[in-house]
Parts: C-alpha cells; sequence; structure tokens
C-alpha cells in the first residue's frame, strides 16, 4: 500500500473520531429540541460547567471562594479533601440535575408558549449567566481533570500498522482519549436508546417529543418531562465535557464546541438522534480531509468554517438536515 | 394632557402621513435632535466619547441593519459579526487605494459592497428558513473572518495582519488616526445614524417594509397575496448589510482605529448585537436605539460599580457582568419579549389617557 493511501486512512479514522466528540455535544442539542422545541445555545456551556463542577469537587475547593474574599476580606480556597473520582462524578450529576430544576423553574416555565426565537434567545442568555457563575463558582483558571483516562497517542496501533507501508511511514497515530471516547458515546447512545424505549419516563418523553398536547391529554406531566430531559442533557453535557476537558482542559474554550456542534446539527437535522451521530462523523471525516487535501493550497485553518459551508450545501438540498423530519408548511 | 391627538388637525395627506402624528413626539424629536448636534458636541470628552457615544451610535446603526433583517423580515442572521468585518476591510481597502476620496465616499461604498456580499450569503434564505438558516449565516461569519485573517491582500500584506486607518479629513478636520477629537469622532458617527434611522424608518413604514413584514408573518401567505419572496429577502439581506457596514466601517475607522479581524468582529459581536435588537424591541427603529445605549451602558455601569465603588478585583467584575447580562436577558425575555421598545409603546398609551385612564 502507497504512504499516501495510508496517512488518507489515518486523517480518515481520525476525522471519525473527532466526528464522536462532535456527536456526544450534539446529541444535548437534539435530546432537548425533540422534547421542547427549545433550541439550547447554552450546551456547550453547560458542558463547561458540568467539567468545572466535577474539576472543582475533586480538587475540594469552596465555591464561590474568589467572591467570599473579595467581600469578606478572608483568604480561603480549599477545604482541604479530595473526593474520589466516582462519588465527584455522582455529585456533579445532582448538580446538573439541580440546574435543569432551576432552568425549567425560573426560566422556560414562564416562557412556554413564546415563539421559538425567543426561546432560543433565553438559551443565549442563560448561555452567559451559567458562563458566568462558572467563573465565579470555580475560578477561571484552566483546570485538569485527573480522572486517569488514558492519554496521547496509542503505541500499540501504531507498532501493529508500522509495517504496513514504506520505511517512512510509522504506523497509524490514533488518540487513546479518543477512543475512549468513542466507547463512551457508543454506551451513551445506546442506552439513551434503551431509556427511551423501554422505560415508562422514557415512552413518556418520546410522547412528549410527538405532540404536547396529546401527551399532556393521557396524564404525563410536561413539566417533569422537561426536568427530566434538561438533566439528561447536562448528563450527556457532563461526559462531553469530560472527555473535552481530558483533551484540552477545562477552561473557557471549552464552551465553544457549541459552535462545532452546530453544523453538525444543521447536517443531521435538528430533531433526528441518529442524525446527530452520523452528522457528526460526516463533518468530522470530511473537516480533516478537507484540511488535508484542499488546506494547505488556501492557507489552512479550514476547520473553523469549512463544517458550515458544507452543512449550507447539504441544507439547499435538504433543507430539514438528512434524517430531519420533514418541514411540511401549511398556510 | 400634552400627549393628545385630539385638537391636532391634519389639513393634507403628507401631514395625515408623517413619522410622528402626535405633536407632542415631534417636538420631542426635534429636541432630541437639538440635544445631539447642539449641545453633546460642545460637552464631550474623549472618556465620554469612546465609553458610550460613539460604540452607542455605531451599534445603533448596526442594530438598526440587523432588526430590518432579523425583526421586519422575520430572517434570524448570526453573521452581523461577519459582515461588520466586510464593511471594515472594504473601508480600509479603499481608504488606502484612493487617499484622495473623501472618507464618507468610502463608508458608503462598503456599504453598498457589504449589501453585495450580505445578498450573496442569504441566498440560501429561500430554501433555508428558522433555525437552519440562523445557523447556516454562522457559515459567513466563520468563513469571512478566516478569509479577512487568512488572505494577505485585504490587510495590505501588514506584518501584524492587522488593519489600522490611516488619518483621513471632512473639511478640514480630522475624523480618523490618532489626532482625532472627541466631537469629530462623535459628529461624523452621529450624522450616519440620523441618515441612516430616517432611511430604515421610512423604508419600514412604506411598501418595501409591509413586503418585509408579510414575509415575517408567514411567508407562503405573502407569495399567495403576490410577495415576490425572492427580492424581498434579498432586498432585505442587501439593505440589512448595508446598514451594517457601514456599522462596521464607522467601528474600524473612527472608533478603534486599528482592527484584528477575529477579536473585533467576532461571533461574540453578531451576539451583542442581536441582543441589541432583542432587548430593545425587534421591528422597531427606536427599540435598536434603546437597545443598543443599554448593552453599551450597562458594562460601562457595572464597571464604575464593581471596580471604583466596591473595589472589587476586576476578573470578578467581569464575571459578575456575564451573570448579569444573561440573568437581565432571560428577565426581559420573560417579562416582556417584545423589548424595550413595547415598554415605551405601552408608555405612551398610558400617557394619551392620562390622567382620566377610563
Amino acid at each position: 500500500m502507497s504512504t499516501d493511501f495510508l496517512y488518507l486512512v489515518e486523517v480518515l479514522i481520525n476525522g471519525l473520531m473527532a466526528g464522536v466528540m462532535y456527536s456526544l455535544v450534539a446529541l444535548g442539542f437534539v435530546l432537548i429540541f425533540k422534547a421542547s422545541g427549545i433550541f439550547n445555545y447554552a450546551q456547550g456551556v453547560m458542558a463547561l460547567f458540568a467539567a468545572l463542577t466535577l474539576a472543582g469537587v475533586m480538587e475540594g475547593q469552596v465555591p464561590f471562594a474568589h467572591l467570599i474574599n473579595a467581600v469578606f476580606g478572608t483568604e480561603i480556597h480549599h477545604f482541604g479533601w479530595h473526593v474520589p473520582a466516582l462519588l465527584a462524578i455522582l455529585l456533579t450529576v445532582g448538580v446538573m440535575v439541580i440546574f435543569a430544576w432551576a432552568v425549567q423553574r425560573f426560566v422556560f416555565r414562564h416562557l412556554v408558549g413564546q415563539e421559538p426565537i425567543i426561546l432560543f434567545m433565553a438559551t443565549i442568555g442563560l448561555a452567559y449567566f451559567l458562563e458566568g457563575v462558572g467563573d465565579l463558582m470555580w475560578g477561571s483558571d484552566i483546570k485538569t481533570l485527573a480522572l486517569g483516562l488514558p492519554q496521547g497517542g496509542s503505541r500499540w496501533i501504531e507498532d501493529m500498522t508500522a509495517g504496513m507501508g514504506g520505511d517512512d511511514f510509522y504506523g497509524f497515530f490514533i488518540d487513546k482519549l479518543d477512543m475512549v471516547a468513542t466507547v463512551v458515546a457508543i454506551i451513551l447512545v445506546a442506552s439513551l436508546i434503551a431509556f427511551s424505549q423501554y422505560t415508562k419516563h422514557g415512552r413518556a418523553m418520546r410522547a412528549v417529543a410527538d405532540d404536547h398536547q396529546a401527551a399532556l391529554s393521557v396524564g404525563i406531566s410536561l413539566n417533569f418531562i422537561w426536568i427530566l430531559v434538561w438533566s439528561l442533557a447536562g448528563f450527556v453535557a457532563l461526559v462531553a465535557g469530560i472527555m473535552w476537558g481530558a483533551k484540552s482542559g477545562v477552561q473557557f474554550s471549552l464552551s465553544l464546541i457549541a459552535l462545532k456542534a452546530l453544523p453538525v446539527l444543521m447536517l443531521g437535522g435538528f430533531t433526528s438522534i441518529p442524525g446527530a451521530i452520523v452528522g457528526g462523523l460526516i463533518i468530522g471525516v470530511g473537516e480533516k480531509l478537507f484540511e488535508f487535501s484542499v488546506g494547505p493550497l488556501i492557507g489552512g485553518a479550514t476547520e473553523n468554517w469549512f463544517a458550515y459551508v458544507l452543512a449550507l450545501v447539504v441544507l439547499v438540498f435538504r433543507p430539514q438536515g438528512l434524517f430531519g423530519e420533514k418541514i411540511i408548511e401549511r398556510v | 394632557m400634552l400627549y393628545r391627538e385630539a385638537g391636532d388637525f391634519k389639513t393634507s395627506y403628507a401631514e395625515d402621513n408623517q413619522t410622528f402624528p402626535i405633536k407632542f413626539d415631534r417636538w420631542r424629536y426635534w429636541f432630541v435632535l437639538a440635544v445631539a448636534y447642539l449641545v453633546i458636541p460642545f460637552m464631550i470628552n474623549d472618556y465620554w466619547a469612546n465609553a458610550i457615544f460613539v460604540p452607542f451610535l455605531i451599534y445603533a446603526i448596526a442594530a438598526i441593519g440587523l432588526n430590518i433583517l432579523t425583526g421586519y423580515c422575520g430572517q434570524v442572521s448570526l453573521g452581523t459579526g461577519g459582515f461588520m468585518a466586510v464593511g471594515a476591510y472594504a473601508c480600509y481597502k479603499l481608504m488606502t487605494a484612493f487617499p484622495e476620496v473623501n472618507i464618507i465616499v468610502h463608508v458608503i461604498l462598503s456599504g453598498g459592497i457589504t449589501a453585495a456580499v450580505g445578498a450573496a450569503f442569504g441566498l440560501p434564505s429561500l430554501r433555508i428558513k428558522g433555525f437552519y438558516l440562523a445557523v447556516a449565516t454562522l457559515a459567513a461569519q466563520f468563513f469571512l473572518v478566516w478569509l479577512f485573517n487568512k488572505v494577505a491582500w485585504f490587510y495590505n500584506y501588514s506584518a501584524s495582519g492587522q488593519i489600522s486607518a490611516p488619518e483621513r479629513f471632512v473639511g478640514g478636520v480630522a475624523v480618523t488616526g490618532p489626532n482625532t477629537e472627541a466631537w469629530a469622532k462623535y459628529m461624523i458617527c452621529l450624522v450616519f445614524v440620523t441618515i441612516c434611522a430616517i432611511i430604515a424608518r421610512n423604508l419600514t413604514r412604506g411598501t418595501i417594509g409591509r413586503t418585509w413584514m408579510a414575509i415575517r408573518d408567514m411567508d407562503i401567505a405573502a407569495e399567495i397575496i403576490g410577495v415576490n419572496p425572492l427580492k424581498a429577502k434579498l432586498l432585505a439581506f442587501a439593505v440589512s448589510s448595508f446598514f451594517i457596514g457601514i456599522a462596521g466601517a464607522l467601528f474600524f475607522a473612527v472608533y478603534l482605529g486599528a482592527v484584528e479581524v477575529g477579536e473585533a468582529f467576532g461571533i461574540q459581536k453578531s451576539f451583542l448585537v442581536l441582543f441589541m435588537v432583542i432587548i430593545g424591541g425587534l421591528g422597531s427603529v427606536f427599540g435598536s436605539f434603546a437597545g443598543a445605549a443599554f448593552l453599551v451602558v450597562l458594562p460601562v455601569a457595572l464597571k464604575l460599580i464593581g471596580v471604583d465603588l466596591l473595589g472589587w478585583p476586576t476578573d470578578l467584575v467581569s464575571h459578575f457582568q456575564l451573570v448579569i447580562i444573561g440573568a437581565l436577558i432571560m428577565f426581559f425575555l420573560i417579562k416582556e419579549p417584545h423589548g424595550l421598545a413595547q415598554l415605551w409603546r405601552l408608555a405612551k398609551e398610558k400617557l394619551r389617557l392620562w390622567p382620566f385612564p377610563y
């Protein structure tokens, strides 16, 4: 096999892995959009907030330490204990559930029946709010997530594949973390599907996604389902936050992954979970391939916009995305 | 008592059709203009110009532009930052290529160039609707910023990748460059704002504005009653981008003087202008001003209170700023989804009945 071809394969594989990471974020969007029609821009910031909380809890940081010090002139920052990872994750899930309840109770309950654009704007406000709260609670310095996830390229795969090409081919470089992310994403999607197919609340959730009024009339509590969905989205955000946080540190730029997930959503359709996965994979591969083949010719760093342009081109032919529900317009 | 139509008889069609049918409103309008043109320029200093007035006026133009597209024509756009960048870079290229031409011509021409770019990016709006369109306009945002970063021709191959405005004069007074006086910056922005607002107001209450609103309310129905959606939508994109391009050109040439594209015209700018439009009120020229004023004054006020009054560290105050802006946006959307303009409208209704509300 020629070296060029092998490099291409490597790019493809890495693109697929990157796509999985995008899908993780996109999943949270789809969950909320399906159930409540809210296009949740805050999903990226939720991932940031969840990762910050996890890191803070594990380190035993005092929440709002900076603020307390500024107001009372004290000098506190740590409780002086370390929380084991599993317990910390459970605590963070708890925080995300409380967050879901608060969002539902104080914001979106008052906005039921508003136009989608208003709801969207509210989530942008929520994103700002949550970002500020996260920084106030845990400080804005870069944190590392010490969860013991594997890092760096996989030696084993590199050695296994080194013999395939010529002398200047050193084997595939594949990030171990990306592989873990792929496995986690598969488990996550499988359990989400199992949850929505085989449990009572999962079915209720699908009913609400289908038709609010019909769901209400058979006795499903919309309020409860919405809290449930926001909690689930918070959980997905936590998983995405762990994966992205382990990759590049927990910092502000984590919230920008929302912008990476948007073209994935457009491509796959806002209402489809398989769409989020397939869209993520297509974007991941397309982006890497484009950067690999065309990028050097036009100055590189095309990853910022290529996904959007690709999604735009697809949308011109399929306005609802690849897997979205067909948009039927009536007068 | 003063705020009444009663007794204010119209004797010609021109009078009947005027922008402000109530006499008090007309006085108020002339009063505001008089203060803006005759009082503020003599009182303004560098701090007030740079912190409040110049950004307010420039954002007001951008907000009017976005309001035309989003508020009147119903097409949500997140590409404002990118279109402002087009205006800024067009202005820079024109300023350096034709130094002898007046800067005012350059600013208007950059508006025109931005209008063309905006119409091109508006083409997908014929197929794509709602959120899909909002996300699609992000393509414009990211692509344009990348383009201005990567293609050296746009920044005249300068080593830093920045563009900086050379000194230009209007009637012998410097309006760009480091030696510009506060009142000159203020006046040139004010003139552009006034003209833009008058144009926008009259466009939106005429035939064109009505076709836009028909498209916004229901595009299929509009098509059936004879509105050409292609023309209406593209025109909205073009007019909106024209204003936004002027705002971008002024933002670069008059306000900042030197610009790095990713920093000055990033996605945050798009959101900021969208917030202005939403908080001010969708579909209202007054709302664009109110929203711009609100979001320009708020951070300055918060900084004054937090840093200077309470003595907190700056980073803490900037975090608080995020929390407060976020909370205010949500609060406004819950209490008054139609923005400050609606509060203003309600106040006027109340005023008309005052002091006998029944």
